[in-house]
Protein backbone atom coordinates (compact mmCIF):
# COMPACT_ATOMS: atom_id res chain seq x y z
CA UNK A 1 0.00 0.00 0.00
CA UNK A 2 2.91 2.40 0.91
CA UNK A 3 4.75 1.60 -2.13
CA UNK A 4 1.89 1.82 -3.78
CA UNK A 5 1.03 5.85 -3.11
CA UNK A 6 4.64 6.14 -3.56
CA UNK A 7 4.48 5.06 -7.01
CA UNK A 8 1.46 7.00 -8.16
CA UNK A 9 3.25 9.99 -6.22
CA UNK A 10 6.13 9.42 -8.68
CA UNK A 11 4.32 9.32 -11.54
CA UNK A 12 2.04 12.21 -11.36
CA UNK A 13 5.37 14.05 -10.70
CA UNK A 14 6.89 12.84 -14.06
CA UNK A 15 3.63 14.10 -15.74
CA UNK A 16 4.10 17.52 -13.92
CA UNK A 17 7.43 17.77 -15.13
CA UNK A 18 6.88 16.76 -18.33
CA UNK A 19 4.08 19.27 -18.79
CA UNK A 20 5.74 22.20 -17.89
CA UNK A 21 8.57 21.75 -19.56
CA UNK A 22 6.93 21.08 -22.73
CA UNK A 23 4.97 24.02 -22.25
CA UNK A 24 7.97 26.41 -21.17
CA UNK A 25 9.28 25.13 -24.51
CA UNK A 26 6.33 26.02 -26.32
CA UNK A 27 6.44 29.82 -24.48
CA UNK A 28 9.81 30.03 -26.50
CA UNK A 29 9.20 28.92 -29.71
CA UNK A 30 5.51 29.76 -30.57
CA UNK A 31 5.43 32.38 -33.29
CA UNK A 32 1.77 33.51 -31.75
CA UNK A 33 2.52 35.69 -28.78
CA UNK A 34 -1.03 35.55 -27.59
CA UNK A 35 -0.28 31.42 -27.33
CA UNK A 36 2.66 31.73 -25.75
CA UNK A 37 0.96 33.46 -23.17
CA UNK A 38 -1.85 30.81 -22.93
CA UNK A 39 0.87 28.35 -22.70
CA UNK A 40 2.76 30.06 -19.94
CA UNK A 41 -0.46 29.48 -17.97
CA UNK A 42 0.19 25.85 -18.40
CA UNK A 43 3.72 26.48 -17.21
CA UNK A 44 2.46 28.48 -14.06
CA UNK A 45 -0.68 25.85 -13.15
CA UNK A 46 2.77 22.54 -13.57
CA UNK A 47 5.00 25.03 -11.44
CA UNK A 48 1.83 24.98 -8.39
CA UNK A 49 1.43 21.54 -8.89
CA UNK A 50 4.84 21.12 -8.13
CA UNK A 51 4.45 22.98 -4.83
CA UNK A 52 1.60 20.93 -3.97
CA UNK A 53 4.11 17.32 -4.20
CA UNK A 54 6.57 19.70 -2.25
CA UNK A 55 4.44 20.07 0.89
CA UNK A 56 4.31 24.03 0.06
CA UNK A 57 -0.21 24.33 0.02
CA UNK A 58 -0.34 27.76 0.91
CA UNK A 59 2.39 28.72 -2.15
CA UNK A 60 0.79 26.64 -4.52
CA UNK A 61 -2.78 28.76 -3.63
CA UNK A 62 -0.23 32.05 -3.95
CA UNK A 63 1.24 30.61 -7.39
CA UNK A 64 -2.80 30.27 -8.98
CA UNK A 65 -4.06 33.45 -7.47
CA UNK A 66 -1.04 35.63 -8.23
CA UNK A 67 0.72 34.21 -11.40
CA UNK A 68 -2.80 32.23 -13.07
CA UNK A 69 -4.78 34.79 -11.88
CA UNK A 70 -3.11 38.43 -11.84
CA UNK A 71 0.12 38.55 -14.12
CA UNK A 72 -1.38 35.87 -16.65
CA UNK A 73 -3.94 38.38 -17.27
CA UNK A 74 -1.92 41.56 -17.35
CA UNK A 75 -0.03 39.66 -20.10
CA UNK A 76 -2.94 38.64 -22.05
CA UNK A 77 -3.98 42.60 -21.43
CA UNK A 78 -0.88 43.72 -22.44
CA UNK A 79 -0.80 41.42 -25.91
CA UNK A 80 -4.78 42.54 -26.67
CA UNK A 81 -4.13 46.10 -26.12
CA UNK A 82 -0.66 45.72 -28.75
CA UNK A 83 -2.78 44.33 -31.12
CA UNK A 84 -2.72 46.86 -34.08
CA UNK A 85 0.96 47.02 -34.10
CA UNK A 86 2.91 44.31 -36.02
CA UNK A 87 2.69 41.26 -33.82
CA UNK A 88 4.97 37.80 -33.53
CA UNK A 89 7.48 36.59 -31.69
CA UNK A 90 10.62 36.17 -34.27
CA UNK A 91 14.20 35.45 -32.73
CA UNK A 92 16.45 37.55 -33.35
CA UNK A 93 20.13 36.64 -34.92
CA UNK A 94 21.46 35.19 -31.63
CA UNK A 95 20.21 32.02 -31.25
CA UNK A 96 23.40 30.03 -31.66
CA UNK A 97 25.37 32.31 -29.24
CA UNK A 98 22.76 32.36 -26.75
CA UNK A 99 22.29 28.40 -27.09
CA UNK A 100 25.93 28.07 -26.26
CA UNK A 101 25.93 30.10 -23.17
CA UNK A 102 23.05 29.20 -21.85
CA UNK A 103 23.60 25.98 -22.25
CA UNK A 104 26.96 25.70 -20.78
CA UNK A 105 25.44 27.56 -17.81
CA UNK A 106 22.72 24.50 -17.87
CA UNK A 107 25.28 21.83 -17.83
CA UNK A 108 27.45 23.30 -15.16
CA UNK A 109 24.67 23.44 -13.24
CA UNK A 110 22.72 20.05 -13.52
CA UNK A 111 26.86 19.16 -13.56
CA UNK A 112 27.22 20.17 -9.49
CA UNK A 113 23.34 19.07 -9.07
CA UNK A 114 24.25 15.51 -9.83
CA UNK A 115 27.39 15.46 -7.56
CA UNK A 116 26.49 16.88 -4.81
CA UNK A 117 26.00 14.66 -2.17
CA UNK A 118 22.66 16.02 -0.67
CA UNK A 119 22.11 13.93 2.38
CA UNK A 120 23.49 16.45 4.60
CA UNK A 121 20.61 17.72 6.28
CA UNK A 122 22.24 19.86 8.97
CA UNK A 123 23.77 17.63 11.78
CA UNK A 124 21.61 15.48 13.52
CA UNK A 125 18.69 16.05 12.11
CA UNK A 126 17.50 13.35 9.31
CA UNK A 127 15.23 13.75 6.20
CA UNK A 128 12.29 11.57 8.09
CA UNK A 129 12.34 13.92 10.86
CA UNK A 130 12.22 16.70 8.25
CA UNK A 131 9.38 15.12 6.76
CA UNK A 132 7.68 14.29 9.84
CA UNK A 133 8.35 18.07 11.14
CA UNK A 134 6.50 19.18 7.94
CA UNK A 135 3.35 17.35 8.24
CA UNK A 136 3.27 17.93 11.99
CA UNK A 137 3.86 22.05 11.29
CA UNK A 138 0.69 24.66 10.57
CA UNK A 139 2.70 26.29 7.97
CA UNK A 140 0.33 28.72 6.79
CA UNK A 141 0.30 30.02 10.23
CA UNK A 142 3.97 29.68 11.19
CA UNK A 143 4.52 31.73 7.41
CA UNK A 144 2.03 34.52 8.69
CA UNK A 145 3.85 34.70 12.28
CA UNK A 146 7.31 34.39 10.73
CA UNK A 147 6.48 37.59 8.23
CA UNK A 148 5.41 39.99 11.09
CA UNK A 149 7.57 39.13 13.66
CA UNK A 150 11.20 37.73 12.27
CA UNK A 151 10.72 39.27 8.52
CA UNK A 152 8.64 42.53 9.18
CA UNK A 153 11.83 45.06 7.67
CA UNK A 154 11.55 42.45 4.72
CA UNK A 155 7.83 42.97 4.73
CA UNK A 156 7.45 46.29 4.99
CA UNK A 157 10.14 47.15 2.42
CA UNK A 158 8.39 44.91 0.10
CA UNK A 159 4.90 46.85 0.21
CA UNK A 160 7.03 50.02 -0.34
CA UNK A 161 8.48 48.78 -3.68
CA UNK A 162 5.16 47.41 -4.56
CA UNK A 163 3.35 50.63 -3.85
CA UNK A 164 6.40 52.20 -5.81
CA UNK A 165 5.71 50.07 -8.85
CA UNK A 166 2.04 50.66 -9.11
CA UNK A 167 2.56 54.38 -8.59
CA UNK A 168 4.91 54.23 -11.27
CA UNK A 169 3.07 52.09 -13.93
CA UNK A 170 0.66 54.62 -13.94
CA UNK A 171 2.82 57.35 -14.62
CA UNK A 172 4.96 55.57 -17.44
CA UNK A 173 1.49 54.52 -19.15
CA UNK A 174 -0.36 57.76 -18.09
CA UNK A 175 -1.30 59.78 -21.37
CA UNK A 176 0.01 63.31 -21.76
CA UNK B 1 11.54 12.26 -6.75
CA UNK B 2 13.91 14.00 -4.63
CA UNK B 3 15.61 16.88 -4.53
CA UNK B 4 17.33 15.93 -6.91
CA UNK B 5 14.76 16.12 -9.69
CA UNK B 6 13.20 19.44 -8.65
CA UNK B 7 16.66 20.81 -8.87
CA UNK B 8 17.00 19.63 -12.44
CA UNK B 9 13.61 20.80 -13.15
CA UNK B 10 14.03 24.09 -12.38
CA UNK B 11 17.44 24.19 -13.89
CA UNK B 12 15.63 23.33 -16.66
CA UNK B 13 12.49 26.22 -17.11
CA UNK B 14 15.80 28.53 -15.54
CA UNK B 15 17.46 27.83 -18.70
CA UNK B 16 14.53 27.93 -21.29
CA UNK B 17 13.61 30.90 -19.71
CA UNK B 18 17.42 32.20 -20.09
CA UNK B 19 17.16 31.14 -23.42
CA UNK B 20 14.12 32.84 -24.34
CA UNK B 21 15.01 36.39 -23.09
CA UNK B 22 18.13 36.19 -24.98
CA UNK B 23 16.79 35.50 -28.37
CA UNK B 24 12.95 36.72 -28.68
CA UNK B 25 12.50 40.03 -30.29
CA UNK B 26 9.18 40.67 -28.56
CA UNK B 27 8.79 42.33 -25.50
CA UNK B 28 6.18 40.82 -24.43
CA UNK B 29 7.62 37.44 -24.65
CA UNK B 30 10.74 38.16 -23.32
CA UNK B 31 8.85 39.41 -20.11
CA UNK B 32 7.26 35.88 -19.94
CA UNK B 33 10.53 34.42 -20.29
CA UNK B 34 11.76 36.81 -16.95
CA UNK B 35 8.77 35.01 -15.05
CA UNK B 36 9.58 31.66 -16.47
CA UNK B 37 12.86 31.97 -14.56
CA UNK B 38 11.58 33.57 -11.55
CA UNK B 39 9.37 30.47 -11.51
CA UNK B 40 12.54 28.09 -11.73
CA UNK B 41 14.10 30.22 -8.83
CA UNK B 42 11.14 30.36 -6.53
CA UNK B 43 10.72 26.05 -7.56
CA UNK B 44 14.13 25.79 -6.42
CA UNK B 45 14.19 27.59 -3.25
CA UNK B 46 10.97 25.56 -2.04
CA UNK B 47 12.30 22.13 -2.92
CA UNK B 48 15.54 23.30 -0.68
CA UNK B 49 13.53 24.30 2.08
CA UNK B 50 11.58 20.74 1.74
CA UNK B 51 15.28 18.43 1.77
CA UNK B 52 17.55 20.56 3.37
CA UNK B 53 17.15 22.28 6.31
CA UNK B 54 19.09 25.42 6.91
CA UNK B 55 21.78 25.10 10.22
CA UNK B 56 20.27 26.37 13.21
CA UNK B 57 21.76 26.73 17.22
CA UNK B 58 18.37 24.32 18.07
CA UNK B 59 20.36 21.00 18.48
CA UNK B 60 18.03 18.80 16.97
CA UNK B 61 15.10 20.08 17.05
CA UNK B 62 12.72 21.53 14.22
CA UNK B 63 11.54 24.72 14.06
CA UNK B 64 9.11 26.24 11.78
CA UNK B 65 11.58 29.87 11.40
CA UNK B 66 13.94 27.22 10.11
CA UNK B 67 12.14 24.61 7.54
CA UNK B 68 10.21 27.44 6.15
CA UNK B 69 12.62 29.52 5.33
CA UNK B 70 12.59 28.73 1.68
CA UNK B 71 8.79 29.54 1.62
CA UNK B 72 9.35 33.05 3.15
CA UNK B 73 11.95 33.94 0.25
CA UNK B 74 9.63 32.30 -2.52
CA UNK B 75 6.43 35.11 -0.87
CA UNK B 76 8.92 37.90 -1.55
CA UNK B 77 10.46 36.81 -5.15
CA UNK B 78 6.47 36.60 -6.11
CA UNK B 79 6.04 40.07 -4.69
CA UNK B 80 8.70 41.40 -6.98
CA UNK B 81 7.96 39.83 -9.37
CA UNK B 82 4.66 41.27 -9.39
CA UNK B 83 6.01 44.40 -9.23
CA UNK B 84 8.29 43.55 -12.27
CA UNK B 85 5.73 42.65 -14.61
CA UNK B 86 3.61 45.39 -13.86
CA UNK B 87 6.49 47.80 -14.47
CA UNK B 88 7.60 45.61 -17.36
CA UNK B 89 4.22 45.93 -19.35
CA UNK B 90 3.53 49.89 -18.80
CA UNK B 91 7.16 49.90 -20.54
CA UNK B 92 5.64 47.87 -23.17
CA UNK B 93 2.39 49.92 -23.47
CA UNK B 94 4.85 53.08 -23.66
CA UNK B 95 6.85 51.38 -26.63
CA UNK B 96 4.19 50.90 -28.29
CA UNK B 97 2.72 54.41 -28.27
CA UNK B 98 5.51 56.05 -28.96
CA UNK B 99 7.06 53.63 -31.65
CA UNK B 100 4.14 51.90 -32.96
CA UNK B 101 6.02 48.47 -32.37
CA UNK B 102 6.79 45.99 -30.07
CA UNK B 103 10.18 45.16 -30.99
CA UNK B 104 13.04 45.49 -28.45
CA UNK B 105 15.13 46.13 -31.40
CA UNK B 106 13.06 49.58 -32.42
CA UNK B 107 13.82 51.20 -29.13
CA UNK B 108 17.00 52.68 -30.38
CA UNK B 109 17.25 55.94 -29.11
CA UNK B 110 19.75 56.72 -26.66
CA UNK B 111 21.62 54.02 -28.82
CA UNK B 112 23.80 56.50 -30.99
Amino acid sequence: METDTAFIIDVVFWIIAVCTIFSAIAVVFLRDVFRSALFLVVTFIGVAGMFLLLRAEFLAMVQILLYVGAIAVLILFAVVLTRDVEQGSPFNGYIAPALVISGLILAGVIFVIINTDWNMTSGEIGSEELTFAFSETNIVGNIAELLIKKYVLAFEAVSIVLLGAVIGALAIVRRR
Amino acid sequence: MGLQQFLIIGAILFFIGLFGAFTKRNTIVVLMCIELMFNAVNLTAVAMSRYVVPYNNNHGVLIPETILTGHIFSIFIITIAAAEIAIGLAIVIALVRNYKSVFISDAKELKH
